[in-house]
């Protein structure tokens, strides 16, 4: 299928690279009534490398790619593929003709086998009518062992982790015989091992025919995995760096249009400040065993493991989300009962999930309606009618204040960019006049100008006394905000490092530490394990 | 973390508070062209005794869709509304005729039969975690069999208490029905309910986004019980406003009035995804029904005809509302 690379084109004075490049997007422009999405957009992958494509959210990444899938059509520009002028008029069409997309979320059905979804729609028959499952897994099985990926073709997608079902993805669009991969933020939901797998996997992937485009915000998988990076932003090409010769910091500035210091340390670490909230023994049915801390006033306290360490169960324990089996919870020295969100945020303790579009926001109402939600029964109503004017005037301080780019505090929270939608559910529980935040990967889906600005607000909220826990899977996230760090492991808490004494291995030593290991192991790096209760 | 002024309304606000009316005026729009079309195309539709015609006719359905608006924002669906409605009716013979209790105790007991069978519902959904579907539809039988055993399958006059029929067919304003009122009261009632109180915005929370209003700290069951229960009390509503209108309960009718009900909340402008809907837009949709039905019976369409139509109508107006939604 592949035109040879030294094939004579008839290209445009615009296309002024040359033949040996196997992706160009040359001076592409795409708008949407009121909107310029792309302008005079440029983009050259060479065959054999892996290119980084980097820019805040809504410059313009999503809509090259849905004009490389052919799901838009430009309005001008070209595109040359292998040497040829390419215009891709569906996703179908620009598959089968060698580029696939693999998307944030997945398109996969759960309920069908990992073989089904690899061949949905090209199902191997027998006699023509009747479909042949064991051709299917035959075809699946020697593809998935040529890509060397550790999948049972016999499985069903919807009982594998995001890790794996990512594979399929990959599998899946592998099997077209694609020459072009592009990779829409691939590791948002996978851990440091699962990433070290998928950069593996892309490497073997890349030949002297092929190459792949890598769609990410983390600049240190940037680094690790690219060979040059196209930075875009506000629609239109920036700058095109080699990895090997730039910093993270060249790349940031390119694309907020300013520097940032991604070596920022901790501000206002006080370690004498009063404990607000102490947890002990907390266990769940599932996960948890036997979970302590303590969180003092002011503080921002880290929670840092890998996938799976029961991070995020721990916040659902806190809230009462889900049942727990045993464990203390106090509250200012006060034992507490929390059975339901409802009695967590009647003390005061609020819950910011990772998934903010299904745990954290109501998309479809205003922002308005979004803030306003959990204060809305206690303090902007009389006798079950809800006090609008009040209610509105402390929205519209929030927006203010925290400086949420909306036109109005009627737009629907759907419209607003992950950054300012995380900012509407910080409003919400701050309206609420929680002292304690729990933050679940605060920045997961935000730009890195908003990251930053969302850094601020959590320093300037525990500076206001508030106390906050945040769960982060990024490390240098975790490293630049926590006073404190407590480190968990399938469960377990392993260890606790103050600020002073945290760095990248230390944190990932205690993440990888099995619990029922030696912890002396921890006492030679100066870690402190937590006390044993009832050693079993 | 607070202003020294409160910032007032901003124009934005007031240009995006219109986009969000627009599709009510869709819907109106709607009913317009048609009461136009058939005023233009039939004399006998376009007097004053037809046009309250039309609003007496939609009184029953029309205030099962209003109640029923409130579950279908929620994101659930109430299919009992139809024989629960029937099973009211049946009640109200009960306790007035059979058991000759006073006007108001039985009109009163009867609404809230309704509301027991709405709040059963609610239970059945926010405590077993039935699908409302299922759980309604389970209801919507055993409604209708309680209907029967209850008035051994024979209807029940009320030709003992003409006052009965008053509620419905009396005019204490001249020339407008009551049951014109009822309907036009209870709807300023819902939507007060709907847009004024907590109830009101956490139906639409909880359709939004259900598992983010628990974790806001709002006790989803408990409201998702009262929507259900208020969605029944209009249904024992409905069931005093049909047996006053035929003046007798009659047991082996009410099946089909819930799709119709359902049929206006979705022509107007109620998504059955849950999450938005209006009290405005399902009055604007029960007139719609009831002007086809009202024109298309003066201009002689069969009935059979009818309900062809009205399908189209109710394809058309969905399609119409998403694909608005979709260029927004």
């Amino acid at each position: 299928m592949s035109v040879p690379l030294d094939a004579p084109t008839g290209r445009s004075a615009a296309g002024a690279a040359t033949a040996t490049n196997l992706l160009e997007v040359v001076g592409v422009s795409k708008g949407f009534p009121g909107v310029k999405a792309l302008q005079d957009m440029h983009l050259t992958l060479r065959p054999g490398e892996v290119l980084a494509l980097v820019g805040e959210n809504g410059a313009g990444k999503s809509t090259l790619m849905k004009l490389l899938s052919g799901i838009y059509q430009p309005d001008g520009g070209e595109f040359f593929f292998e040497g040829g002028p390419f215009t891709p008029t569906d996703p179908k069409h620009a598959q089968e003709s060698g580029i696939s997309i693999i998307h944030q979320e997945f398109n996969l059905m759960p309920d069908l086998t990992v073989a089904q979804n690899i061949f949905i729609g090209r199902e191997p028959r027998s006699g023509g009518f009747f479909l042949s499952d064991r051709a299917l897994n035959r075809k699946a099985g020697e593809l998935l062992r040529r890509l060397e990926l550790p999948l049972d073709p016999r499985q069903l997608v919807g009982t594998l982790t995001v890790a794996k079902q990512q594979m399929v993805e990959i599998a899946k669009a592998l099997s077209y015989d694609a020459r072009v991969l592009i990779m829409d933020e691939p590791t948002a939901a996978l851990n440091d091992a699962e990433v070290a797998t998928l950069h593996s996997l892309i490497r073997r992937f890349v030949t002297p025919q092929t190459g792949v485009i890598y769609i990410s915000h983390k600049m240190d998988e940037l680094k690790a995995i690219s060979d040059r990076i196209t930075v875009i932003r506000d629609g239109r090409y920036v700058d095109t760096l080699d990895t090997a010769t730039s910093t993270m910091g060249d790349v940031i500035s390119r694309m907020v249009g300013r520097e940032i210091d991604t070596d920022a340390r901790p501000e206002n670490v006080r370690p004498d400040r009063p404990v607000l909230l102490s947890v002990e023994g907390l266990s769940t049915r599932t996960l948890l065993k036997d979970v302590s801390f303590e969180l003092r006033e002011g503080e921002i306290l880290g929670l840092a493991g890998l996938m799976g360490a029961g991070r995020t169960e721990v916040a659902r324990a806190l809230v009462g989300a889900d049942a727990v089996t045993a464990g203390t919870v106090r509250l200012r020295g006060e034992p507490v009962s929390v059975r339901t969100p409802a009695d967590a945020a009647a003390l005061g303790i609020g819950y910011l999930s990772e998934d903010r579009k299904q745990f954290g926001l109501l998309l479809s109402q205003t922002v308005n309606a979004n803030i306003g939600l959990s204060s809305l029964g206690d303090r902007f109503s009389s006798a079950g009618f809800v006090k609008d004017r009040p209610m509105r005037a402390a929205s519209r301080e929030y927006v203010e204040s925290l400086r949420i780019r909306t036109p109005s505090i009627n737009q629907t929270a759907k419209n607003l960019s992950g950054g300012n939608q995380q900012k509407v559910v910080i409003s919400k529980w701050l309206l609420k006049d929680c002292d304690i935040l729990i933050f679940d990967e605060p920045t997961r889906g935000i730009d890195v100008g908003a990251k930053e600005e969302i850094y601020r607000l959590l320093n300037r909220l525990a500076e206001e006394g508030k106390s906050i826990i945040m769960i982060s899977s990024e490390l240098p996230e975790v490293l630049r905000m926590s006073h404190r760090i407590v480190v968990m492991s399938e469960g377990r808490v392993t260890g606790e490092l103050s600020a002073a004494e945290a760095d990248q291995e230390s944190v990932m030593h205690l993440a990888t530490l099995r619990p029922d290991e030696n912890p002396e192991d921890a006492a030679e790096l100066g870690i402190q394990l937590p006390v044993e209760k009832d050693h079993a | 973390m607070s202003t020294a002024t409160a910032p007032v309304a901003t124009t934005a606000e007031k240009r995006t508070d219109i986009r969000g009316r627009l599709q009510q005026l869709l819907a109106f729009g709607g009913l317009i062209v048609i009461v136009v079309f058939f005023a233009v195309a039939n004399e006998n539709f376009r007097t004053f005794s037809n046009f309250t015609a039309i609003l007496f006719s939609t009184v029953v359905i029309g205030v099962l869709a209003v109640g029923t608006t409130f579950v279908i924002i929620t994101g659930g669906i109430d299919l009992s509304i139809g024989t629960g409605m029937t099973l009211c009716a049946v009640m109200s013979g009960t306790f007035l005729i059979n058991w000759n209790l006073p006007l108001g105790l039985g009109l009163v007991l009867t609404v809230l039969v309704g509301g027991l069978i709405g709040f059963v519902n609610g239970c059945s959904v926010a405590f077993l975690k039935l699908p409302p579907f299922i759980a309604t539809l389970a209801m919507m039988l055993i409604a209708q069999g309680l209907a029967l055993v209850i008035s051994g399958s024979a209807p029940i006059y009320f030709s003992a208490l003409p006052v009965f029929s008053k509620i419905s067919t009396g005019e204490i304003i001249p020339r407008v029905p009551n049951a014109v009122l009822v309907l036009v009261v209870l709807a300023v009632l819902a939507a007060i309910l709907l847009n004024r109180t907590l109830f009101g915005r956490y139906t639409f929370s909880i359709g939004s986004n259900e598992e983010a209003t628990a974790l806001s700290g709002i006790n989803v069951r408990k409201w998702k019980v009262l929507i259900y229960t208020v969605a029944g009390l209009f249904t024992g509503i409905a069931g005093i406003m049909i047996s006053a209108r035929l003046g007798s309960a009659q047991p082996a009718t009410g099946q089909g009035y819930e799709l119709q009900a359902i049929a206006a909340v979705v022509i107007g402008g109620t998504s059955l995804t849950g999450g938005k809907g209006s009290i405005v837009g399902t009055i604007i949709g029960a007139l719609i029904i009831s002007v086809l039905n009202n024109g298309l019976r003066i201009m002689s369409i069969p009935q059979e005809w009818q309900n062809v139509i009205l399908g189209l109508v109710i394809l058309g107006a969905v399609y119409a509302d998403m694909a608005r939604k979709r260029t927004a």
